[in-house]
Formats: C-alpha cells, sequence, structure tokens
C-alpha cells in the first residue's frame, strides 16, 4: 500500500505524518525546496477558536476540534503554541450586535468559554487597545503558533517514522489505469502509487484537474502584514480582530511566538493566474496601517522589521473541499483550505485517515507497530539554565558561539537546523529563527552562508535564498 | 568571575575604552562577539581612517591593527574575550557571557557600553514589491566582498549616498560589479563630499538625488528595481518612474544605534535613537557608561575612537571612587537636528558634536556663552566644536542654536 500526499503545506504534512501511524508507504512530494513554503509561510499563524464559521459549514466541523489538537499535538512534536485568547472588538451597537451573533454560532460550533466583555475588562486586560471601543468577543481558546513550523515538525516526525520525501518535485501528470491512478508522475519521476491524497494548497485545483478528479476552482487571497519589533511584544497580549466582515475577519493585531507584532492581513483577491504573486503594494501596506490604529491607536511604526504578503486559496463556496473523489477512486482531496485552515488542519488529517480512508474507502489500515509520536525539536541554548548550558558548551563549543545575536540563536542550532534538512538560508531561518530579528540578517547572513557551505560541503555560490534560482553571492573577488 | 571593568564591544570606541582604562591600573574585560577584534573597521578596506587621530590615512584594519597591538600590550590587565557575546547585563553589574569556551557570569564595577550600531533593514523601508535575493545592505555587501571573498552580485543599484553607500559603490565597480547608480532621497549627498568625488565621480557613477526605490520586482533573484524622483515631503512623483534592470540593490539608508541590551537600565535620547550620556560617557546609570555609535552615530571613527577613551577614563575614576552626576541637559535648538553628548558636566571642557536640519551657508553656532560661525554645512556632516568650560557655567540647560547668517 502506497499513499502520495501532495504538497508539504500544514495539511499535507499533518496528513502524512497522521498516515505514518499505520502500515503504509507515505510519499510526501513538495515541490519547492522545503516544506511549509506555500500558503503554510505567510498567513497570520492564529489557532482560531471557531466561532467564525457558519454552523453546519465544513469549516466549522473541523476548527473548534483542529484547536483543541494542537494542545496534544504541540507536546508530541515540540513546537510552539501560545493560548493568547482573542477579541473581537465592536465599537458600535451594529458590531456589538454581531458579536452576539458571534457567540451564539460559536457555541453551536462547539467553542468553549466564549463570553462578552465589557469595555473595563477589555482595557484592564488589553490597556493599548482604542478606548472608545464598547465590547468584546472573548475566545479563550484562540492562540498563535509559527504555521511552518507545524509543518517542520510534522514532517520531521513523519520522516522518523518512515515518511519517504520528495522536495524540488513538481507533479506534472498522472499515469492511469481505467479510472484508478497508478502512477503520480513528477518533472523528475514516476511514483507508483495506490492512493493520492491532493493537499496541494492554492494549486489543488490544477492538481485535481490533472488527476481528472472534483475540484473547486481556486483563486489568491492575498494577505499583505507589517511585523514589528520584539520591543512591541507586550504591547498587546492577544489576538485582535475587528468586527467581522462577509468577506474577511478583517486586519488584525497579533503578537507573534517570538515575541514580535504582526499587523494584517488585507484581503485581495486575485485571479487565479496570479498564484505566485507574493508582492506587497503601497495601497496594501497603507491600507494595514490605517486600519490597526483603529484598533491599537498608538503603534510606532519605526519599529517595522519587515512587510510581505502571504496567498491563502478561496474558492466560490469559501469553504474547505475535503473528501474522496467519486470520480477518481482512489483520488482524495484536501483542498480549499481558506481561514482556518491552519486551526483544522490537524482535524482534517485524522478525518482522512480514520474516516476517509478506512471508512469510506475502504482501505484497511493496520496500525504500525513503533509509531514514535514524539520529536524533539532543535534544543534553544539561550533558554537553557546556565548549569545545562555550560554543560552543553563543554560537550559541544558551537553551543556557545552565538550566530544570530538578535534572537539568540547559536552555531550549533544552525548546524542542527542542517542536519535535519535545511538547504537554504530560508531553510535555516524558519527553522531557528536566525535572521527572523531586528537587523534581518545584517551581522548573521555571511556566516550562516559559510555555515551552510560548511556542512554542506559545498561552495557559496550553490547556496540560495529559497529557491533555485535565488542565488546569493556570485563567484568569488579574489582567486 | 570578576573584573574592575567590562569593556562591551571590541570596535574603536571599545577598544579604546578599554586601553584607557587598562592605563589606570584597572583591570579590564573586553568582550567581542566577533572573531577579531576591531569591529566593522576589519570590514572597511578602504583608507580615510585615522587623518584626526594619527595624522595619517590608514585602511580600517591598519586603523583596528594599531589598537589590537596595544590591546595586546597591556595583556597583563586586559583580558580580551572573542567570539564572545554578552547575552544579558543585569542591575546587579552581572554580565551573562557566551563563548565556545565556556557560559559565565562575570561581576564588573562599571561597564562601558560600545555596541557600535546596526544597519536599517531593507524591510524596515516597506518598499512595496518582491522579496528576491540579490538585497544587502551595504555592511553585508562590503562583509561578504572584503572578508569573505565573494561577490555580491553582477549588476547593481546603491540605495542611500552615505559614505558607506558610496564606498560600495567604487568597491563593487573596482571588482568588475557594474554600478548603475546611487539613489539618493534627499536633494544632496548623505555622506562626505570627498567620497563623492573620490567614488563617484571618479568612476562616473551617476547619483540620482530627490529619488527613491519604489519597487523592486524579482521573485527568486532581484530583476529590476523601480526608481521615482520625490517632492518635497520625499513622496515618489507619479510619472517619474526610472526602471534599473540590476540583479543586486545594496542599501546604505542609515545606522541605529545598539542599544537592546541596555533595555530599561538606562535612558535613551529621542534624537539619536542612542543611550543618552554625559561629556564624561557616563549614562542615567551611573555605573554604565557608553561610547561609539551606540550612542549616536559619528561620522569619523576618530570621533568614535576620542569617546571611547573619554568613557574609559571616567568609568575608571568612577571606581575610583569618583562620582559624577550627569549634569545639565544639552537640547538642540534653531537648525540643529541632533546633538552629542546629551548632558554636561564641568568637569571638563566640553567636545560638542551636533548635526544641522538643513544645508546652510553660513551659520552661527551659539552654545551658552560660546559663539562660532561655520560654513557650508550639510546635516550628513557633523560639526565638532570644543567650548571651554568658562563659556558653560552657571546654565541649568545648554541649547545649541545654529543662527543663518
Amino acid at each position: 500500500m502506497r499513499v502520495a500526499v501532495i504538497g508539504a503545506g500544514v495539511v499535507g504534512s499533518l496528513i502524512a505524518r497522521e498516515l505514518c501511524k499505520y502500515d503504509v508507504e507515505v510519499l510526501l512530494i513538495e515541490k519547492n525546496l522545503d516544506v511549509g513554503w506555500g500558503v503554510t509561510k505567510a498567513n497570520s499563524a492564529i489557532l482560531h477558536a471557531g466561532y467564525d464559521d457558519p454552523v453546519g459549514s465544513v469549516r466549522a466541523r473541523f476548527c473548534s476540534v483542529g484547536n483543541a489538537m494542537y494542545t496534544e499535538l504541540s507536546r508530541e512534536l515540540d513546537f510552539e503554541i501560545k493560548r493568547t485568547g482573542s477579541y473581537v472588538l465592536a465599537f458600535n451597537d451594529e458590531e456589538t450586535a454581531v458579536l452576539h451573533k458571534l457567540l451564539v454560532q460559536g457555541e453551536k460550533n462547539g467553542v468553549p468559554n466564549l463570553s462578552i466583555h465589557d469595555r473595563e475588562t477589555i482595557l484592564s486586560r488589553e490597556p493599548r487597545i482604542n478606548p472608545e471601543v464598547k465590547m468584546g468577543l472573548w475566545a479563550p481558546t484562540a492562540g498563535i503558533t509559527e504555521p511552518w513550523m507545524v509543518a517542520i515538525a510534522a514532517v520531521e516526525n513523519a520522516l522518523e517514522n518512515g515518511l519517504k520525501l520528495f522536495l524540488n518535485e513538481e507533479v506534472v501528470d498522472f499515469e492511469k489505469q481505467g479510472n484508478r491512478i497508478v502512477g503520480v508522475i513528477t518533472n523528475k519521476q514516476v511514483h507508483r502509487v495506490d492512493v493520492v491524497i491532493n493537499a496541494a494548497g492554492l494549486f489543488a485545483d490544477e492538481v485535481a484537474k490533472l488527476a481528472g478528479a472534483e475540484y473547486v476552482p481556486l483563486h489568491p487571497r492575498k494577505g499583505q502584514y507589517i511585523l514589528l519589533d520584539k520591543k512591541l511584544g507586550n504591547s498587546v497580549r492577544s489576538v485582535i480582530f475587528p468586527t467581522p466582515t462577509e468577506k474577511s475577519k478583517g486586519i488584525l493585531v497579533l503578537p507573534t511566538i517570538d515575541g514580535g507584532l504582526l499587523l494584517g492581513p488585507t484581503a485581495e483577491d486575485l485571479p487565479s493566474d496570479r498564484k505566485n504573486d507574493l508582492t506587497t503594494t503601497n495601497e496594501g501596506i497603507q491600507s494595514v496601517k490605517d486600519f490597526v490604529l483603529k484598533l491599537v491607536p498608538e503603534i510606532d511604526f519605526s519599529l517595522v522589521v519587515k512587510t510581505f504578503a502571504g496567498l491563502r486559496p478561496e474558492s466560490p463556496q469559501k469553504d474547505f473541499f475535503i473528501g474522496k473523489s467519486e470520480i477518481v477512486p482512489n483520488f482524495v482531496n484536501a483542498m480549499a483550505m481558506r481561514s482556518p485552515g491552519l486551526t483544522a488542519a490537524p482535524a482534517i488529517a485524522k478525518y482522512i485517515a480514520e474516516e476517509v480512508l478506512q471508512q469510506q474507502m475502504r482501505i484497511n489500515l493496520t496500525t504500525k507497530k513503533g509509531f514514535k509520536p514524539e520529536r524533539k525539536g532543535i534544543r534553544k541554548y539561550a533558554e537553557l539554565s546556565l548549569e545545562e548550558w555550560q554543560r552543553a558548551v563543554k560537550e559541544n563549543p558551537s553551543a556557545g558561539r552565538m550566530i544570530c545575536f538578535c534572537n539568540e540563536v547559536t552555531e550549533a542550532e544552525i548546524v542542527e537546523a542542517i542536519r535535519r534538512g535545511a538547504r537554504t538560508l530560508d531553510g535555516v531561518k524558519f527553522r531557528t529563527r536566525a535572521m527572523f530579528g531586528r537587523c534581518q540578517g545584517d551581522f548573521c547572513m555571511s556566516k550562516i552562508l559559510k555555515i551552510l557551505e560548511r556542512e554542506l560541503k559545498t561552495d557559496a555560490s550553490q547556496i540560495v535564498l529559497k529557491s533555485p534560482n535565488s542565488w546569493v553571492v556570485d563567484g568569488k573577488v579574489r582567486e | 568571575m570578576k573584573t574592575d571593568v567590562l569593556v562591551i564591544g571590541a570596535g574603536a570606541a571599545g577598544m579604546a575604552a578599554a586601553i584607557a582604562a587598562a592605563k589606570r591600573n584597572l583591570k579590564v574585560v573586553i568582550a567581542e562577539r566577533d572573531e577579531i577584534t576591531g569591529g566593522i573597521l576589519n570590514q572597511c578596506i578602504h583608507n580615510g581612517f585615522g587623518l584626526h587621530y594619527f595624522r595619517e590615512e590608514l585602511t580600517g584594519p591598519e586603523y583596528a591593527e594599531r589598537f589590537r597591538e596595544q590591546l595586546s600590550r597591556y595583556a597583563g590587565a586586559i583580558d580580551v574575550l572573542n567570539d564572545c557575546h554578552v547575552l544579558r547585563l543585569n542591575r546587579d553589574r552581572t554580565a551573562l557571557l557566551v563563548s565556545p569556551k565556556n557560559v559565565f557570569e562575570l561581576e564588573a564595577k562599571v561597564v562601558v557600553y560600545a555596541a557600535g550600531a546596526r544597519e536599517r533593514p531593507f524591510g524596515s523601508l516597506m518598499i512595496p514589491g518582491d522579496r528576491p535575493s540579490g538585497i544587502f545592505t551595504a555592511g553585508v555587501a562590503q562583509r561578504l566582498m572584503n572578508i569573505d571573498n565573494r561577490k555580491v552580485g553582477r549588476k547593481a543599484l546603491i540605495v542611500g549616498s552615505g559614505d558607506i553607500g558610496m564606498i560600495m559603490a567604487r568597491r563593487l565597480t573596482l571588482e568588475g560589479i557594474e554600478v548603475v547608480g546611487v539613489v539618493e532621497r534627499l536633494p544632496y549627498p548623505g555622506g562626505l563630499l570627498r567620497n563623492v568625488i573620490q567614488c563617484l565621480k571618479d568612476f562616473n557613477i551617476p547619483l540620482y538625488l530627490s529619488s527613491t526605490v519604489v519597487e523592486v520586482k524579482g521573485s527568486e533573484r532581484l530583476e529590476e528595481v523601480v526608481v521615482a524622483s520625490v517632492d518635497e515631503q520625499f513622496r515618489p512623483i507619479p510619472g517619474t518612474e526610472k526602471s534599473f534592470k540590476v540583479d543586486t540593490l545594496v542599501l546604505s539608508v542609515g545606522l541605529i544605534p545598539q542599544v537592546e541590551m541596555l533595555n530599561g537600565l538606562v535612558t535613551l535620547d529621542k534624537r539619536t535613537r542612542g543611550i543618552a550620556c554625559s561629556n564624561t560617557g557616563q549614562s542615567s546609570n551611573e555605573w554604565i557608561f557608553a561610547a561609539g555609535n551606540c550612542t549616536a552615530v559619528f561620522d569619523l571613527v576618530d570621533y568614535v575612537t576620542k569617546e571611547g577613551e573619554r568613557a574609559g577614563e571616567y568609568a575608571s575614576r568612577y571606581v575610583n571612587g569618583e562620582r559624577f552626576s550627569l549634569g545639565v541637559p544639552i537640547v538642540p535648538g534653531e537648525n540643529v537636528m541632533l546633538t552629542f553628548p546629551n548632558y554636561y558636566n564641568d568637569v571638563d571642557d566640553l567636545t560638542l558634536y551636533l548635526r544641522c536640519k538643513k544645508p546652510m551657508e553660513k551659520a552661527l553656532l551659539k552654545v551658552g556663552g560660546f559663539e562660532k560661525t561655520f560654513e557650508d554645512l550639510i546635516p550628513s556632516e557633523m560639526i565638532v566644536v570644543k567650548i571651554p568650560k568658562q563659556k558653560l557655567s552657571n546654565l541649568d540647560r545648554i541649547e545649541v542654536k545654529l543662527e543663518e547668517v
């Protein structure tokens, strides 16, 4: 039994890991150079509580369940989550009415402990919020994480449990016998398979089309963000939403896991042929700035570290499209993962393994003996006690060589990231947070380039930032 | 471990401070997070250093080497720790030091903080467009070329006509990288006139004044940079866009004093964004002295050395029991953008550094009872003036003014 999962975003990675719990051969095929680099890499990184999604929607079905699963998942896979709680703020009576609707909807969706707070309570918890606030919907189960770390951790754990990972490999076609898929054809090889699971993010509609299966058309919805320095990390403690509109949850203010402040996203619908458009625009960034000041009036934009854009897949149904194909009997879709795709992902992974594959497709999956559910993250030396760190440095001096000063990342952590699969500057960055801080790599990028060169036994000119043609340095100045 | 003086950072300011303290027979630990002492000087292989301090022209590494030699002459008194990062400085005057040799706490009687400045990164500029590779700050490009022996690209545009930007324009050209121009937001060059001539004019590199980058294109490696003219409020003027097909963008858009380690321990100055200091180098926290680009960004390393020596001297006197008050505040007045130091204590004459707000043909500097005329002032060239203490007596506040004449 061989199952190919297409797309190593957070959904595909968690599905692949879930399948590794059974006696099947799992292949994970990703066109990027690393895992979690599509939709997963740039979004608001929120574990949504689950009150936003219409009752009865697929989103609602998986959101609050997925949210709850993150507690155990983050423990097993050793990635960080913070249950910061979230506020939806209302500034007038109309908006207050919406909060009440959201509360009811949330309760129907099974979201625990929702409550509506008055102005005083909100300001006592979040003193930086615009004092004109009237009411706020408080959702204590909401939280934040680092989405790419979820994917990285899931894949690392899956690899420990037998996963075969194919990076930098793009699915170009399928080989079929009758309606069934027998081979996944990539730009590099053909993989013989019994089942295909389509978690190809923004491109999942195209993959489904290639397979001749059902799909919903996807178009990218762009979200532009502003990231601010860690200095501002304490200015808000929870995720701050405006009252949502039909189109989106709005532009938010939220802390990041490592103590920064994230502002955004915009919601700009792009045509389906712009699935690679990650450009930021003046208008987009300006609208983020203007909007967030209504929520938190005093934001010091001189502390901006970077701006970026992410794309989330949107479909006409505005809902996830998950399930087995009626046309292609061994093809399963997990597509249209708009918000709250990150939150729902663990629940979707479990659903696909247990209900779609086993019950609906009657595939007999037997539990793998010796499945190791736990993965350890890269040790962060700066978080150790003095004694522990001293011991670590005696064993391995590079644990005492600080490379990234902003985020306190040692050489040992960077070497470990490379050992675990980082092949690019961004690969190191997303695994260790080096180059992620206020100086954005001004001090450490050249050092990390050299460490990559040394560890990969290659030449710096061969090392890329993120994609095959994103070279960093050219030849030598002097031979 | 214990020491009299902990110097954080072994660049120009830190080395000078350590030597000054050792000369006064104190025990000094100097912690440098890089592999060798010298700081950014090591990557500045161009000349022009030391004209004021040594009365001769040196390269950055040569300048650093002179102080490195002196450090070694005081080997008994000064303990140089390379590859050693000060992770934390605590209120109880202990510091946590991290190096491949050990992680340990050091107790100091006084600290001289000389951590320098960092560059404004590309991300902070909020320039719209793609996020490709090939965008470097000038310092990173300099380090890659001059220390790591790597070319940063093939065809480049430079943003910012500060000294580093112009020097890198020349450096890239000399190594066969085509530099298509230097873009400057201000209507005048951001760096020293001598660099405009020696780095741009002599190499026929065009300087685009009153211009800014409005977009970067290229989803993998940089492919194109769009530049537009700006109005007086630095807003891009639509229709003036010009496109440069380059694979490399080098940014020299300003330095920010590195102060993060001292968060909550000392007061910062709003204008310099650095550690607010008295003319003794003392910060608002009596046992923390500071010098160099972490206090204010200086034009010349010679000034930084001088300030390092001064901080080292007063820090030593503090260890030996002398106590100083911060003194009276020095505040920028008419036409003055920033001043350093931020306080004046009349233990000595005042060496005052200031930057004007706008270019002026002729201006009269007024500080207390002191007056002096200057000509051809531009904000990018720091004014340095020594003011005798007699001219500053009996003031509870020193305002620094430049009256246009």
